[in-house]
């Protein structure tokens, strides 16, 4: 199942999809901060998938590769907010492209904040 | 003889792929009920943010893929247009299951209620040259409140 740990154990960033942090001001605003990674797909996991194909339903290597790799996106957007000095990413939005075939990069971006 | 392989590879996938879909419904109704007391809803942007004592990010997801049956029952459907109703199915399975995930994720937190719950879909690709199986991400991300 999935067991993300979003904020990450860098510091006590506090992430939101919303415009504030409920029950906390916004005293400073520091800009956009993004972090992304492009991740390729595994041969290993690529058969074990392309059994699974025929019979249909989630395929868990995928499910982990992609969170994990969402997870490393998450984590460089912090790491770019605490070298701001900020203590929370507002709006955080998540991105998913494909850049060339079987690879994709995964994009987390959002706003970072002083709030109190 | 590839008669034969091609038919026996879409009983399998017919028959597997049924089976799979079942179990998952039935899993999704079961967690779906279980779940049902918080609320997970949308803001707008001029609505005072709610009270809370604190808020986190959670993310669900989950990557799905079509069956051998589903593919090619698609692969008829571009035929002739229209709807293609196999592969409504499991986008619907996969996106209640990303939800889900996201809920349950922040129900061990001890969440009240997930608002402003962002849903994307990514296709990460049939392999190349394949029947068009069809594998899809489905991300569900939301902050929750306690």
């Amino acid at each position: 199942m999935s067991q993300t740990r979003y904020p990450s154990p860098r510091g006590s960033i506090i992430l939101t999809t919303l415009e504030g942090v409920p029950g906390q001001t916004i005293t400073k605003h520091f800009g956009l901060v993004q972090g992304s990674t492009i991740r390729a797909k595994h041969i290993g996991r690529d058969i074990a998938a392309g059994f699974k194909n025929l019979v249909g339903g989630e395929l868990h290597g995928y499910t982990e590769l992609l969170q994990e790799a969402r997870q490393e996106a998450t984590d460089r957007m912090l790491q770019q907010a605490a070298q701001m000095g900020a203590n929370a990413v507002v709006n955080v939005r998540f991105a998913t492209s494909s850049v060339a075939q079987g690879a994709a990069e995964l994009f987390a971006y959002g706003t970072a904040v002083r709030v109190d | 003889m590839e008669l034969f392989v091609f038919l026996g590879l879409l009983a399998l996938g017919y028959l597997a792929g049924n089976a799979v879909e079942q179990k998952h419904y039935a899993s999704i109704k079961e967690r779906e009920r279980r779940t049902v007391s918080v609320p997970v809803y949308n803001m707008g942007a001029k609505q005072p943010l709610p009270e809370a004592e604190g808020a986190q990010l959670f993310v669900g997801s989950v990557v799905i893929s079509s069956d051998y049956f589903k593919a090619f029952l698609a692969s008829l459907s571009k035929l002739v247009g229209g709807q293609i109703f196999a592969y409504e199915s499991l986008l619907d399975r996969g996106r209640r299951e990303a939800l889900l995930r996201m809920k349950e994720d922040a129900i061990r937190w001890g969440a009240k209620k997930v608002i402003n719950v962002r849903l994307e879909t990514a296709t990460i690709g049939s392999r190349s040259g394949d029947s068009g199986i069809l594998s899809i991400e489905i991300v569900a991300y939301g902050t929750g409140l306690r």
